[in-house]
């Protein structure tokens, strides 16, 4: 058996993890924001592979990855709104319309890539930047300091979500939203209102998800490209006790597990790659049965408002 | 701060809901510096009306003026913004964010998009210390007790620069002595030129607080009459329509002992031992007061007694035998009757009818059962008489029990109860948030159930009902029993002082200070 621990291999599997959190990051602090204001979207799967068609079909066309970028985002808030729609004015079963809206994604998604492109191709995604100096530090430098701007936007999202959340009146709002609508509706807060902001924020968020998939990690896409990572990354806002660093600790440790599965397949170790590929999704049910501090959940989570009642 | 309004004026108010008229050409008037009461049992349209006045709901008929303008609120937004705020008697409030957060929550920040609790604690302080509220900005509101919680929405009214200020029912969550606290406090509100309109149907709260008084039944306006001098029974009268009967209490005969408990040992959900080492004997045909601030054992005692909740150590006799380790059923079986605290949450599922209600135990029984079958025919005759016999106000078996008012749910929870002919009847607070004429009704039940020969344990933050109920009384304090009395031997003030746990000759108290208002 040769020997994988190597600086070489695991600078390699550091490496892939940092790419790999990318679309779990935009999801999940997307799905925080949803979630905290008392909406649980199911679709970010359906809307990661959708909006990551688009961003790999602008590019497949144009060449240009932030008209990629952009489509991604608008397929996002569109379905941001379908979503909001459905579980804020017309006050749905979230799960259900989440699902739905999955099934939407994952279906439409395949019939245009079938329609439109056919086979798989490559296109040429988002190009890492170094960033001067950093990027020199050795060991340290080509792990962080030298990925696309997606990645780099990932993890400054991370204090920004914090930030908004912690410091802004629109952060107070949204998790008093999440937490008593009623008590916000008697002090003239828009819960509708808010509650489309946070599901339509978490939507774009979702799209960039998709679109890191398809045009600055893979730089393809295929049928049911994300394979689950959109239910993984819902998980991983229970995983992080709705919050952005706890979401950023999930992220990084189930990228992990995934980039170190890849990196079993690429070194040849004899393990069964389906045993391998099933390593992150078995880590979700163990450490969402082990770790989830249900004390942290918003307390109108999954609930209608309904004014009047309390 | 905004000017101070002088004078809000109700006229002719209408207002109505599908199949209800719930306000009847009322008038209704505050001036600045009074406390102004409405008074009325459930449903008599007190808070309809002043939901009005709050911008909650919109009249159907009427006029509201405020300082000679008329004005029309079409949200609580537009009444607050006039000076007008209003105090739940569900409180609108975050557990999970501190005071301050729960304060500056939908107000504009001085810093525009971000937040400025440091300001906002300050002003807290600042009204905290003019009103005498000790509240704390950095407090987490879940942490708090629910008289505290209740002080941060009178700084939250406040805050917003209420001078009008609606209270419903403020009391009906409050202990004894966190009423006095409650009332110091709106003394000196109207003191400051504030106006207060107080929602209440507790009459002895109503004539030591208030300058004025409003009485409406059904809708329509029973009169206003000045506080000063003015009969209790009069305003039970126009409350109720009729005078209340007085209690018959015969004489008091126990028998033998029905409920003994030994060294009784709990813990409580918080992991601290709430019950700890109370011995208690109930006997056949006696009320057995428990008195006590909330959170000094009795839930846990009555839990424990009723088997829902684990015993550390000690024992619970049943007529002689040793129940400790039965479950709840069966205790029920051997003659435990349960009429529990929160009676929405373990005494009645909300959705199911007023019959499944009545069957939540009792459709194992055989004789309301045909082999595996239910036997409807003979259950909605049972629990038809049930109605009947406890006057339930429902308009047919079949509605959800969520409908009915708390009286007659309440009823109708000690009508399944009772109707197993109890050898013990566990009560805990039977008559809270339940209107006079019903607690009325619920006494005279008890009463009644006594005489038969039952053993009852009472528990009920109204020491005036304890005292008016009970043969004996034992006063709980940190989950000790501080003494037992009889009724005749002891008086409503010495019960008082040992429930703050203050015995005969202890020097008072320290005040609570408040370290972040500190300077």
């Amino acid at each position: 058996m040769m020997n994988i621990f190597t600086w070489d291999v695991l600078s390699g599997v550091l490496r892939t993890m940092i790419a790999l959190s990318t679309p779990f990051l935009f999801a999940a602090l997307g799905e925080t924001f949803s979630q905290l204001s008392g909406v649980v979207n199911l679709g970010v799967d359906g809307i990661m592979l959708l909006a990551g068609f688009f961003a790999f079909y602008a590019v497949f066309l144009t060449g240009n990855v932030w008209l990629g970028l952009l489509l991604a985002m608008l397929v996002g808030l569109v379905m941001g709104l379908m979503m909001s729609f459905v579980s804020v004015t017309l006050k749905a079963q979230q799960g259900i319309s989440g699902i739905g809206l999955q099934m939407f994604g994952l279906g439409m998604s395949s019939l245009l890539f079938k329609v439109l492109v056919g086979t798989v191709t490559s296109v040429t995604g988002f190009r890492p930047v170094k960033i001067p100096l950093l990027g020199d530090i050795p060991f340290i430098g080509s792990i962080l300091f030298n990925n696309n701007v997606l990645v780099y936007s990932a993890f400054l999202l991370v204090p920004l979500s914090w930030w908004v959340l912690e410091k802004t009146t629109l952060g107070l709002k949204i998790k008093a939203v999440g937490q008593n609508p009623a008590a916000a509706d008697s002090v003239g807060i828009n819960v509708n209102r808010i509650r489309y902001f946070s599901v339509c924020l978490g939507a774009v968020l979702a799209g960039v998800a998709g679109a890191s998939l398809s045009i600055s990690i893979a730089n393809l896409f295929q049928d049911n490209l994300t394979s689950g990572q959109g239910f993984i990354a819902v998980a991983l806002v229970y995983f992080g006790g709705w919050s952005p660093v706890g979401v950023l600790g999930g992220a990084l440790l189930f990228s992990l597990a995934n980039s170190a599965q890849l990196w079993l397949q690429v070194l040849g170790i004899n393990v069964p790659a389906s045993l391998a590929v099933m390593l992150p999704y078995v880590l979700t049910i163990v450490v969402l049965t082990v770790a989830v501090n249900r004390g942290k959940q918003p307390a109108a989570l999954n609930k209608q408002f309904f004014r009047g009642e309390n | 701060m905004k000017v101070m309004i002088q004078h809000v004026e109700m006229k002719g108010i209408v207002k109505r809901f599908p199949g209800v008229l719930a306000c009847d050409k009322v008038d209704f008037d505050l001036k600045a510096g009074e406390v102004h009461a409405l008074l009325g049992e459930n449903g008599a349209g007190k808070s309809t009306l002043m939901k009005i006045l709050y911008g909650m709901y919109q009249i159907d008929d009427g006029s509201i003026v405020i300082d000679g303008t008329e004005r029309h609120f079409h949200s609580p937004a537009d009444a607050l913004d006039a000076g007008i705020g209003m105090i739940h008697q569900h409180f609108m409030l975050v557990p999970t964010m501190t005071v301050a957060q729960n304060v500056a929550l939908g107000q504009p920040s001085s810093r525009g998009f971000l937040l400025d609790l440091d300001v906002v604690s300050e002003r807290i302080c600042e009204l905290s210390a003019e009103y005498g509220l000790k509240v704390n900005p950095n407090d987490l509101v879940g942490h708090l007790s629910v008289g505290e919680q209740q002080r941060v929405e009178i700084i939250k009214a406040l805050y917003r620069g209420a001078s009008i200020i609606i209270l419903d029912e403020p009391t009906a969550v409050l202990t004894p002595q966190e009423v006095d606290d409650l009332f110091i406090i709106l003394k000196k509100m109207v003191k400051e030129g504030h106006g207060l309109v107080f929602i209440s149907h507790k009459l002895h709260e109503v004539t030591a607080l208030c300058n004025r008084i409003t009485v409406l039944r059904d809708g329509k306006m029973m009169g206003t009459r000045s506080a000063e001098g003015v009969e209790r029974h009069d305003l039970i009268k126009m409350m109720v329509g009729r005078d209340l009967k007085t209690l018959q209490h015969r004489d008091y005969n126990p028998g033998p002992a029905r409920l003994e408990v030994r060294g009784l040992h709990v813990t409580g959900d918080r992991g601290v031992e709430s019950v700890r080492g109370i011995d208690l004997t109930v006997h056949s045909g006696e009320i057995l007061g428990i008195a006590g601030v909330s959170g000094n054992g009795q839930l846990e005692l009555a839990e424990s007694l009723i088997g829902v909740r684990k015993v550390d150590s000690g024992s619970i006799l049943l007529n002689g035998t040793d129940i400790t380790n039965l479950k709840l059923n069966e205790r029920i079986d051997q003659g435990v009757a349960i009429i529990p605290e929160e009676r929405m949450l373990d005494g009645a599922i909300n959705d199911f009818s007023v019959q499944e209600n009545v069957f939540l135990h009792d459709h194992m029984e055989k004789s309301f059962r045909k082999g595996i079958f239910l036997d409807f025919k003979t259950m909605a005759a049972h629990a038809r008489e049930l109605v009947r016999e406890f006057t339930v106000k429902t308009p047919t078996l079949d509605t959800p029990i969520k409908n009915l008012s708390g009286g007659n749910i309440q009823k109708l929870i000690m009508a399944r109860e009772l109707a197993r002919k109890p050898s013990v009847l566990v009560a805990a607070q039977p008559t809270r948030g339940v209107d006079i004429g019903a607690s009325e009704y619920i006494h005279q039940r008890l009463l009644m159930q006594r005489d038969s020969g039952t053993a009852i344990l009472l528990s009920s933050e109204d020491l005036d009902e304890l005292y008016e109920l009970s043969d004996r009384i034992a006063v709980i304090y940190e989950g000790q029993i501080m003494g037992i009395f009889e009724r005749k031997d002891t008086d409503i003030q010495t019960l008082g002082l040992l429930m703050a746990g203050i015995k005969p000759g202890d020097p008072p108290k320290p005040e609570k200070v408040i370290a972040a208002c500190e300077d």
